[in-house]
């Protein structure tokens, strides 16, 4: 099974290669780029002319809805999303129904996602049983099962206690755990940002400080704890600054941004725009501005698309009662390419923040186009502009606050272990 | 999202969501078309065949009383058949959705919906999802509008006060729950009032409310001096159960509107309350029935605006 990419631009994030060659796969690994390996005969040719060459895309925040929301997306359908959207690996919330805490479901769902031969799946197990905030889990059991770090999802941990030990238990093992820092008190039923678009249209909203005063708790037992905390999604100016203080401080945190939120602010509610409803919500416009730039000088690591497909009729309701999230896989590469586009930033860099970074933070051997790597790939055509409709949706989830807009940036081909998972038609 | 859902698309009035983002001239055609109906309603005969033929359907998922029956009381005036549906006890229950639930009823032809619904934006979602010949008029959502409530008090200060281009108006009390503060602002900035203070303790104040044109005080003694007009709000049980009060009582003593405190306001100001009031809590008895009260004409004049709102939907 060899194939050579002809003539593609190639960029590696970690290598900093940046030019146009040839890459030739086969036995799943890339074998070289540039010289044609001896007694290297393709079964296939890509001609990728035009196109960049670039490594999978790692994604760390996508719901598959598996097992037991199946009514919203299903592994089948996010799967072929996924790799459309040119990832090829991905960490999924252990917030399913039955929740990840048991190695058996854990176990289940990386066989059901192997069997599907598509992107490789990296489950995140639930740090607590049932979500529920009060107990561990079997951690060591839920890695050996194929967890590759513990975290609680969008579920509160209000009791500090439980959290610290949870801390020191998973920092024992080396584990990390990943957390989206948010205050359960000070978010109570909130749904909108606190500020002038929830004071206007009268939406129960969420302070800054909900999020502030979670990652000062969560940085002090860090601290207390060694253990290694990476922050999900954060969306606050004063976040980020905090995540900047603790890094310098030399703590082993890590960050992500969700690419809606490096775009969009509390004004694009507009008109109670169910879409729009996400989690955290979207912030002001200052906070917005402060998440591009803390993607820039490194304070956040790596973008995420926050893939949370849900059901139609689930946004069919008023703004405060219609589910949170919107479907992110298949706008990952265009949404960093648009940020990319509009702070100036090369197409290299721009790539990390999608490829080496958050394999970086996984802690697995991906998003890199060295030899002897496992040929995981993505060729896309930078130029081509995309309408985001309901129809062009791989996802069962078809809601995103860019549909109806046109993106740049689309996937021609997508490769996980050497063999082509994803071409347009 | 930049287009107005209010308007259709040669700029005239579709449906009724809010007051804020509509042009001062539509208000004030409102505020005029009412005082045509003022007099309708002092008649005898109190009917007018406008809306002969048109079926109304007051949609409340959430109790009331006295808007639905304004509402109901506006669209016979104008000829109109009334269903009223009260939905909160019936379809809802049975787990049909919202928009289910609208457009069943779209299917017996109505032609106008007035909707009250515990959750803000859910008029707003109505009219986005009904065929282009229904009227959609917002009789309160959670805490984001209501409009008629906001167009009658503006109709009963211009009724007293006539220039709303030399006022100073404070709004007293919960602003954070209450639609109709918002609904008041919007209105009241729109027609160029100068000054609108909100006035109130910070648990009961929405963050960057200043943003919405207002300047804001918390204590009565400086936000009431020199005002024209009090516009009091209804303080809800639940803020003692939420923590953002310690009781009736303080609230009564530092927020609750006495002859006393109503003596800091100019000598001719006059007092609105768009009920059901609280006495004792937040107004107290003798300046809720005193002579500088208006929460009466009020209500009078809440069915002229309503009247005056479904005639102009419907095209008159």
């Amino acid at each position: 099974m060899e194939i050579l990419i002809e003539n593609g631009r190639v960029v590696d994030p970690k290598s900093g290669v940046d030019a146009v060659m040839n890459v030739f796969v086969s036995g799943g690994t890339i074998t070289a780029i540039g010289t044609t390996p001896p007694g290297f005969h393709p079964y296939r040719k890509i001609n990728a002319e035009g196109l960049v060459v670039c490594p999978g895309l790692v994604d760390l925040s996508a719901r598959l809805r598996e097992p037991g929301l199946e009514y919203k997306a299903t592994l089948e359908s996010e799967m072929a999303a996924a790799v459309s959207g040119g990832v090829t690996s991905l960490a999924c919330s252990p917030d399913t129904d039955p929740v990840l805490d048991e190695p058996g479901l854990v176990e289940m769902l990386k066989h059901r996602a192997k069997s599907l031969n598509q992107a490789h799946v990296y489950p995140i197990g639930a740090l607590t049983r049932g979500l529920k905030g009060e107990s561990l889990t079997e951690m060591a059991e839920l890695h050996d099962a194929g967890c590759i770090a513990f975290g609680q999802s969008d579920m509160p941990l209000p009791n500090t206690r439980v959290l610290m030990h949870a801390m020191q238990y998973a920092s024992t093992f080396g584990f990390g755990i990943w957390l989206r820092p948010q205050d359960v008190n000070l978010a109570d039923s909130g749904v909108a940002h606190d500020g002038e678009v929830a004071t206007r249209l009268g939406l129960p909203a969420i302070p800054v400080c909900a999020e502030t005063l979670a990652l000062s708790n969560i940085i002090l037992m860090a601290r207390e704890t060694g253990a290694k905390i990476h922050f999900c999604r954060i969306s606050s100016a004063e976040g980020a600054a905090m995540v900047q203080a603790a890094k310098r401080q030399g703590l082993p945190v890590t960050c992500d941004v969700a690419a809606n939120h490096i775009h969009l602010s509390e004004m694009d509610i507009g008109f109670f725009d169910s879409n729009c409803h996400l989690v955290p919500p979207l912030r002001g416009l200052s906070d917005r501005d402060a998440l591009r730039r803390g993607l820039l000088d490194g304070t956040i690591d790596a973008i995420c698309s926050d893939h949370a497909p849900v059901d139609e009729d689930a946004k069919l309701l008023p703004f405060e009662e219609a589910e949170a999230g919107a479907t992110g896989l298949e706008l990952l590469l265009p949404l960093t390419l648009k940020w990319a586009e509009e702070v100036r930033l090369p197409l290299p860099a721009a790539l990390a923040r999608i490829t080496v970074e958050p394999a970086r933070i996984l802690g697995i051997d991906a998003g890199h186009l060295s030899p002897g790597a496992i040929a995981d790939l993505c060729v896309f055509d930078p130029d081509e502009y995309w309408k985001v409709e309901m129809a062009a949706l791989k996802s069962q989830g078809k809601n995103t606050p860019f549909l109806g807009m046109e993106l740049r940036g689309r996937v021609k081909y997508t490769l996980v272990n050497g063999e082509v998972v994803y071409e347009t038609g | 999202m930049t287009n107005n859902p209010q308007l259709n698309k040669s700029g005239q009035l579709q449906h009724l969501l809010t007051t804020e983002g509509l042009p001062a001239p539509i208000l004030l055609t409102i505020l005029d078309t009412a005082e045509s109906f003022v007099g309708v309603t002092e008649r005898d005969v109190k009917k007018v065949p406008i809306l002969r033929g048109k079926s109304v359907f007051n949609l409340f998922f959430e109790p009331s009383t006295r808007t639905r029956t304004t509402f109901e009381i506006a669209a016979k005036r104008l000829s109109a058949d009334v269903v009223n549906l009260n939905i909160a006890a019936s379809s809802q229950s049975k787990g049909e959705t919202l928009l289910d639930t609208v457009n069943n009823l779209s299917a017996m032809h109505a032609d106008m919906f007035v909707v009250r619904h515990s959750q803000s934006g859910a008029a707003h979602l109505i009219a986005r999802h009904v065929k282009p010949e229904i009227h959609v008029i917002n009789a309160g959502d959670g805490r984001h509008a209501h409009p008629t409530q906001g167009l009658l008090d503006v109709f009963t200060i211009r009724h007293y006060k006539r220039d709303f281009r030399s006022l100073r108006v404070a709004i007293v009390g919960d602003i954070l729950h209450s639609r109709v503060a918002r609904s008041q602002i919007h209105a009241l900035t729109t027609l160029g009032v100068p000054e609108v203070r909100v006035i109130g303790p910070k648990t009961l104040l929405p963050s960057k409310v200043e943003r919405l044109g207002v300047h804001v005080f918390h204590q009565m003694a400086e936000g009431l001096k020199d005002v024209d007009v009090l516009l009091m709000l209804r303080l809800q049980n639940e803020r003692m159960v939420s923590a953002r009060l310690p009781s009736k009582e303080e609230y009564f003593k530092y927020y609750g509107l006495t002859q006393e405190k109503l003596a800091l306001a100019k000598p001719d100001a006059i007092v609105l309350h768009p009920g059901p009031m609280n006495r004792g809590v937040e107004i107290d008895s003798a300046v809720a029935d005193g002579k500088q009260s208006v929460i009466l004409p009020q209500v009078t004049f809440g069915i002229a605006v309503r009247m005056a709102v479904m005639a102009i939907l419907a095209g008159h």
